[in-house]
Order: structure tokens, then C-alpha cells, then sequence
């Protein structure tokens, strides 16, 4: 599948790249892996040795995944980074964000290495490591953040594990500046944290399963917006799930604060209804809320407070979600119902397929910092290009992750990638 | 669709009081009725489930709930075996779905389960053989549906019909499997006026939403009351974040002889044991004239009975 093509035309398709306010149906042409040209005609000197017809399809940037689970190194039953990163490829996405939950965690350069060997030799979407905040994610010493930067990490994050010792965060969000890292945060308040697996509302006081009330992640931004103060330091929460937590984030973004948000796209479609058959395929963390949070999160997204559109990736082997629903293991095999999640979101009249694109493109690209996300002229070609009305059955078949744990199994998808390309290679094609 | 039903709508499995209709609740209370004569006949048995293989799943501990299943059982002519699976041994799935695979094998028609964790008896449910029903015996806070039936079984007997009653489910209403299939049932069968009484940190938050009314003062709250239903409050939640001591929890939501003067003077009571006295209530009031806590296990051998009865029938018809 894999092709070796020092140039491709990209021809007749819709090129949407909202990094550089680009709408129109013209080419994009790549040469020695970098954009050298966006127009109707090919530069002079310019002979394509590939060509793609992308007629009735979107040429996008390719996708940037703001957060996955590759579960690799240790947890290879659920997930390899070979049989992810194809995976991703195949739903357009180019980098992947990873949390540094790994076994052994992210918290030494060797780890760093491992992955990116691992990756190199899979040969498909790139990762972007985040580095362990504190050591072996205990909350306690803090990790060798400069060390772990200059090993290709592109930001720091204790995963789901909450820094419970205030002081711990407030000098890790210091020393993590002091490099320029910026420090991602699932907002989880440890204290209510306990062992609850729904949203504490209706559903859970009528079906008695244990529960995480709001304040389980409201509370937590709002300590961290405290740490923060005004410092300038760069925060960013990972995959909110309540109304009243991205009321709080517009807030302090309105004071100045250099804070940015994600969403996970199923927390933008399944809410606490989706559990009143006991069906672990909903078990999540942060858990499915109310119609109102839904609508709220949607909200949040389209006033770009939440900056990111993020898959929160959990593949799992099928024994893990199968037992009565709080003792199955939390998580959605979701890489590739990001793309298509997406587009349902300018199907529902929330987000333009401009705004929507940006999501999952620029957005994400640039709250990592990192070198992807555009189209621009001199950019590295990572590129989607996919079809916005192909239907297609999400089946167990069809997907490609060894995580087949989606609420969406069996369901009709509309939106698919039919080419990736990354580094200027021609990755996967359909 | 409703896992608890056949294709033609008779009940198939028992795993909660919820959903079920008003007519499939009178129909077991009606047989529960029919088998309370049982208890008195010389030969205390009736042949309906001989050859039958009831398979009581317990993996929770619990003797009396166990016991009463067991005899309800035997006094169906069914055989019965009693498992005590300790949770710790099966805390993960896959050894749970073995563990009902195993005793599958084994071809038995019933599985009688109790187990920790919420959604238990609906997993059991959705994965056992077709021919096989499942009764629940009580899943973590979600329900525990044949105690509240008898519940229900013996306020009918006490008081005939459901909607004039007034009822109040006291205690820890937020842990309690009992008070969910109570608060079903109670609101299924007709009762508009049901109220849930106890300390905030004990209520689950959108409870209303079940069509009951939240009453964190216990005399407001059994106030010209038809039945009392107590809850079992237990011992580790009797201090610490939930409540600060056993005895302000006793002086503000014990059931004294004191507060009972403000419920109706015919005021049935009920708890569903075992009775933490000197807790949740008063010796005198439990021993005494209201109380009708000893005839609710009595109704609880005949409720079982009808379950057992009615669901395994219902599986007969089904693939004759």
C-alpha cells in the first residue's frame, strides 16, 4: 500500500486548511515530503509521480489527535503502536498525542526512544509523547522534564492520575515553564474521585450505579486556574465533560489566562441516558453527563473555548468489557470514529466543516506546539484526504484497532478517509 | 425491549421492579397469596418445579436471603444447590462469565444471584443460556426486587389498596437496592404519595426525578403516614463523611416510639433486616404492635415461590 512517490498531485478536490483561511476546490501539489504549492496548475518545474483525483472529496491537513492510548509499551493485549498507528492512519489522522500512562510510564528518556522506535518501524502516524509530570506518575518528585523535552516529548501530564498535593502541581507547572512545557491536566478533583463510574444525576440515583458528581472535575479546574494565577504559565485540560468546567475555562481565558481545553467526540453525542442498559461499551472516564453538559460542551466548542476535538483513544481487549458495568474497564476504541464524529457535528448544524476541520487539525496542532496542522506552503505534507459522504458499517471487521469497544459497533458512519499522507509518503489509501 | 420478558410479555427473569407493569406486579403478588397457604399445609410442599435445578449464585454473603430462596425453592419441589462465591476470587469478569458457563454445563433451569457490584443480574441476564431464568437476589445499590415484592405483599395485606397510602422509605435511601425496587414498585402499583427520608449525604442527588419527595426531616417526613419503611444503615457508614456518629444519626432519624405518634394511628412497619436496634429503631417500636417486620419474611418465602414459579413456568411455556 505504501508508496514511494517524491511527488503528488492532489487534484480537483475541495481544499479546506483553516490554519492559512483556505476554502476552494483547487491542487495541492507536495515534492520531497514538504507543500510546495496550493493552486489550479502545478508549479513549472514540477512533474507529479503520483496522482491522487480527490474529486467530491475534502483535502484537509492531516488529522492531530490530541489524545490516545496506544497501549504500548505494557499493555500489548489491548493495543501495539504498529496495530494503532495503522489504525490511525487509516482514519486519516498523522500525529497522535500519548498521555504518558504507558507501563513502564513515560518518565525516561528510554521510554521516549522505545516508542519512537516502535513508531519508525510501524512506519505510519507519528506520535508526540507527553512526558510523565512527576515520577512513575506518583504525584510526588517531579520528572526530568528537560531531559524528557529534549527526547522529542512536546508537553507534560500525569494522564488521569490527580496531583493531589497542591504545592506538587504549583512547582511543576513552574518548572515545566521554566522549558517551555506546556502542562496538560485531566481535571480530576482526587478526593471526589472515588469509586464512581457514572455521572451522579438521574441515571445513577435510579439505577444505584456509584457516581462522580460534577464537582469532580469542576473543582479540580478550578484549583489549577488558581495555581495558575497569572503567572503566563500554559496550561491545557484534557477532555472535559461538564457545562460549569467550560464556564470556568472561558473564564479565565477571559482574564488572560493562557488556557486551552479538550473534548473527547463521543462526550459530544452519548450522555447519561446511554447507560440505563448497564452496557459497559458506555463506561467512560470522565463519565457521559447530562443533555445540558452535552449541549454546553457543543457550545464551548463553537465559541472556541475547547480549542480541540480529541478521540481519547482506549482500545481493550474484549474480556475487559465484559462483567457487570462498574467492574469493566472505562474506555472507547475511538481512533476511527474521530473523523466521522466530527462530521456529524456540521451534519447537526454545529460547527462549519471549516471550524470543524480546525478542530481536529490546527486546533489541536497548536495547543501542542508543534509542526502540523496546516497546509501551508513549506509545511510538512501531512495530509488527509477524505470523503465526506461515503457511508460505511463500523464493524468489527472493518475496524482495524485490536480495540473493537465502541458504543458505534454496528452502526453506519458517513465521512472516510480514502488517503493519508504523511511526511509526504502516501501512508494508506482506500 | 424489556430482558426481563418473554416474546409474548410474561415475566422471563426477575431482575428489578422497574418497568414491569402494574398487572405483571398484581399477578405476583396474587400468586404469592395463592402459596402463603403453603406454610400451613402438613406436607409443606407442592410439585410444580420437581425436576427443576435452582442454582442459588451467591457472591455476596447474606444467610437469611439465601435461606429463604433456598426454602422457597424446596418447598417447589425444585433441587436446589447453594454457592457461596467469595468476590474476591471472581472480581473480574471473565471468571464470572466462566464461573455461569461452568454451572451452564451443568444444565440447570434457574439462577438465584446476589453480587456487589450494580448490574450484575442484568450481565448474568444477557449472557446465560436462553432457558435459563435469573432472579435477583439483590446487585450493589441497583435493586433487590423480591424484597421490595414482599414489601408490597405485606402493606397489602395490612392496608388492600395502594393509592390512598402514604408511605415513607427511611435511612440510606443512597446505598439502598431495597429503597429503588421499593420506590418502583410502591409508585407502579399506584402510591402518589411516597416520600424518602433521611440526612442529605444518604440521598442521591435527582431522586426526585423517580416521583418521590425528599424529606431530610424525619417528623415532616413520616408525618400522617400509612406504612414506615425503614432501611438498614450500615455499620461503616455509621461514621465518618456520611454521618458523624451512630447516636445523632439514632436521635434524628431513629424510628423512636416518640416519633412514631406523628404517623397515622394504624401506621404499618416495615425494615428489611437485620434490625440494627437502638439504630434505626427502637426496640419497643420494632417488637411492637405496627411493626410487622417478623410477617415480612414469612412473605418473603411466598413471594419468592410465585417468582420462582411464575418465571420458570413462563420459560416451560415458552419453549414447549
Amino acid at each position: 500500500m505504501t508508496n514511494i512517490a517524491n511527488s503528488i498531485a492532489i487534484e480537483n478536490g475541495r481544499v479546506i486548511d483553516p490554519a492559512n483561511n483556505i476554502d476552494s476546490n483547487t491542487n495541492v501539489y507536495i515534492s520531497n515530503g514538504i507543500i510546495t504549492h496550493i493552486g489550479d496548475k502545478a508549479p513549472a518545474d514540477f512533474s507529479a509521480e503520483q496522482t491522487i483525483d480527490a474529486s467530491d472529496k475534502i483535502i484537509c491537513p492531516g488529522i492531530v489527535d490530541m489524545c490516545a492510548r496506544l497501549r504500548d509499551p505494557g499493555q500489548t493485549q489491548k493495543g501495539t503502536i504498529a496495530s494503532e498507528t495503522k489504525a490511525a492512519a487509516a482514519a486519516g489522522i498523522t500525529t497522535i498525542c500519548c498521555p504518558p500512562d504507558t507501563s513502564p510510564v513515560i518518565d525516561t528518556t528510554s521510554v521516549v526512544e522505545l516508542i519512537r522506535s516502535r513508531q519508525e518501524s510501524a512506519g505510519m502516524t507519528k506520535i508526540a509523547p507527553l512526558a510523565a509530570i512527576t515520577k512513575n506518575l506518583g504525584g510526588e518528585n517531579l520528572s526530568s522534564m528537560a531531559s524528557l523535552k529534549k527526547a522529542g516529548c512536546v508537553g507534560v501530564s500525569d494522564g488521569r492520575k490527580p496531583i493531589a498535593n497542591s504545592m506538587v502541581l504549583r512547582r511543576a507547572m513552574q518548572y515545566a515553564d521554566t522549558y517551555d512545557l506546556k502542562v496538560f491536566l485531566s481535571p480530576i478533583d482526587p478526593w471526589l474521585n472515588q469509586d464512581g463510574c457514572a455521572h451522579e444525576g438521574k441515571v445513577s440515583a435510579r439505577f444505584g450505579i456509584p457516581s462522580l458528581p460534577e464537582a469532580t472535575e469542576t473543582a479540580a479546574i478550578a484549583r489549577d486556574l488558581a495555581l495558575v494565577e497569572q503567572s503566563g504559565i500554559k496550561i491545557h485540560f484534557n477532555q472535559l465533560s461538564t457545562k460549569q468546567g467550560a464556564k470556568l475555562i472561558a473564564m479565565g481565558q477571559k482574564d488572560g489566562q493562557k488556557i486551552t481545553a479538550d473534548v473527547s467526540a463521543h462526550q459530544l453525542f452519548f450522555t447519561e441516558n446511554n447507560l440505563c442498559s448497564f452496557d459497559s461499551a458506555y463506561h467512560v472516564r470522565p463519565p457521559f453527563r447530562t443533555t445540558e453538559d452535552r449541549d454546553g460542551l457543543r457550545d464551548a466548542l463553537k465559541n472556541d473555548v475547547i480549542g480541540a476535538i480529541c478521540s481519547d483513544h482506549q482500545p481493550h481487549e474484549p474480556d475487559a468489557k465484559i462483567g457487570p458495568f462498574p467492574t469493566t474497564e472505562p474506555g472507547i476504541s475511538a481512533l476511527e470514529t474521530l473523523l466521522p464524529l466530527t462530521i456529524k457535528l456540521v451534519d447537526k448544524g454545529i460547527l462549519s466543516i471549516s471550524s470543524a476541520i480546525e478542530k481536529i487539525t490546527t486546533g489541536p496542532a497548536t495547543i501542542l506546539n508543534i509542526d502540523a496542522g496546516t497546509l501551508g506552503v513549506g509545511s510538512i505534507a501531512d495530509v488527509c484526504v477524505f470523503d465526506p459522504d461515503m457511508e460505511w458499517a463500523l464493524t468489527e471487521n472493518e475496524m482495524l484497532s485490536m480495540g473493537k469497544n465502541t458504543p458505534l459497533l454496528g452502526q453506519t458512519m458517513k465521512g472516510r478517509a480514502t488517503h493519508t499522507i504523511i511526511d509526504g509518503r502516501v501512508v494508506f489509501e482506500r | 425491549m424489556n430482558i426481563q420478558l418473554t416474546k409474548d410479555g410474561k415475566l422471563k427473569h426477575f431482575l428489578t421492579t422497574e418497568g414491569l407493569s402494574k398487572e405483571i406486579l398484581t399477578e405476583v403478588l396474587d400468586t404469592a397469596e395463592n402459596f402463603s397457604t403453603v406454610a400451613n399445609m402438613p406436607v409443606k410442599k407442592v410439585p410444580l418445579l420437581r425436576g427443576k435445578t435452582i442454582i442459588n449464585l451467591f457472591f455476596e454473603n447474606s444467610t437469611r436471603t439465601r435461606t429463604t430462596f433456598d426454602l422457597a425453592a424446596t418447598r417447589l419441589s425444585a433441587d436446589v444447590i447453594n454457592m457461596n462465591i467469595s468476590t474476591s476470587a471472581t472480581s473480574k469478569g471473565e471468571s464470572l462469565l466462566d464461573t455461569l458457563r461452568n454451572l451452564e454445563a451443568m444444565s440447570c433451569d434457574m439462577f438465584v444471584v446476589r453480587h456487589a457490584d450494580t448490574g450484575a443480574a442484568h450481565f448474568i441476564a444477557n449472557n446465560v443460556a436462553p432457558h435459563i431464568s435469573v432472579l435477583n437476589a439483590g446487585d450493589g445499590q441497583h435493586a433487590h426486587p423480591t424484597q421490595a415484592m414482599l414489601d408490597v405483599f405485606t402493606l397489602r395485606q395490612q392496608k388492600g389498596a395502594f393509592e390512598p397510602l402514604s408511605v415513607a422509605i427511611v435511612g440510606d435511601i443512597m446505598h439502598s437496592r431495597v429503597a429503588r425496587s421499593n420506590i418502583h414498585a410502591l409508585k407502579t402499583l399506584g402510591v402518589k404519595d411516597l416520600r424518602v427520608v433521611g440526612p442529605r449525604t444518604l440521598m442521591p442527588k435527582d431522586i426526585e426525578d423517580l416521583g418521590v419527595k425528599v424529606c431530610y426531616d424525619m417528623k415532616r417526613g413520616i408525618a400522617d403516614t400509612d406504612a414506615i419503611i425503614m432501611l438498614r444503615l450500615q455499620r461503616e457508614r455509621m461514621q465518618g463523611e456520611l454521618l458523624p456518629s451512630e447516636s445523632e444519626y439514632y436521635s434524628m432519624f431513629g424510628l423512636t416510639e416518640e416519633k412514631l405518634k406523628l404517623a397515622k394511628p394504624d401506621v404499618t412497619v416495615m425494615h428489611p433486616g437485620p434490625i440494627n436496634r437502638g439504630v434505626e429503631i427502637e426496640s419497643s417500636v420494632a417488637d411492637g404492635k405496627h411493626s410487622v417486620i417478623l410477617q415480612q419474611v414469612t412473605n418473603g418465602l411466598a413471594i419468592r415461590m410465585a417468582v420462582m414459579s411464575l418465571t420458570l413456568g413462563h420459560q416451560i411455556e415458552e419453549s414447549a
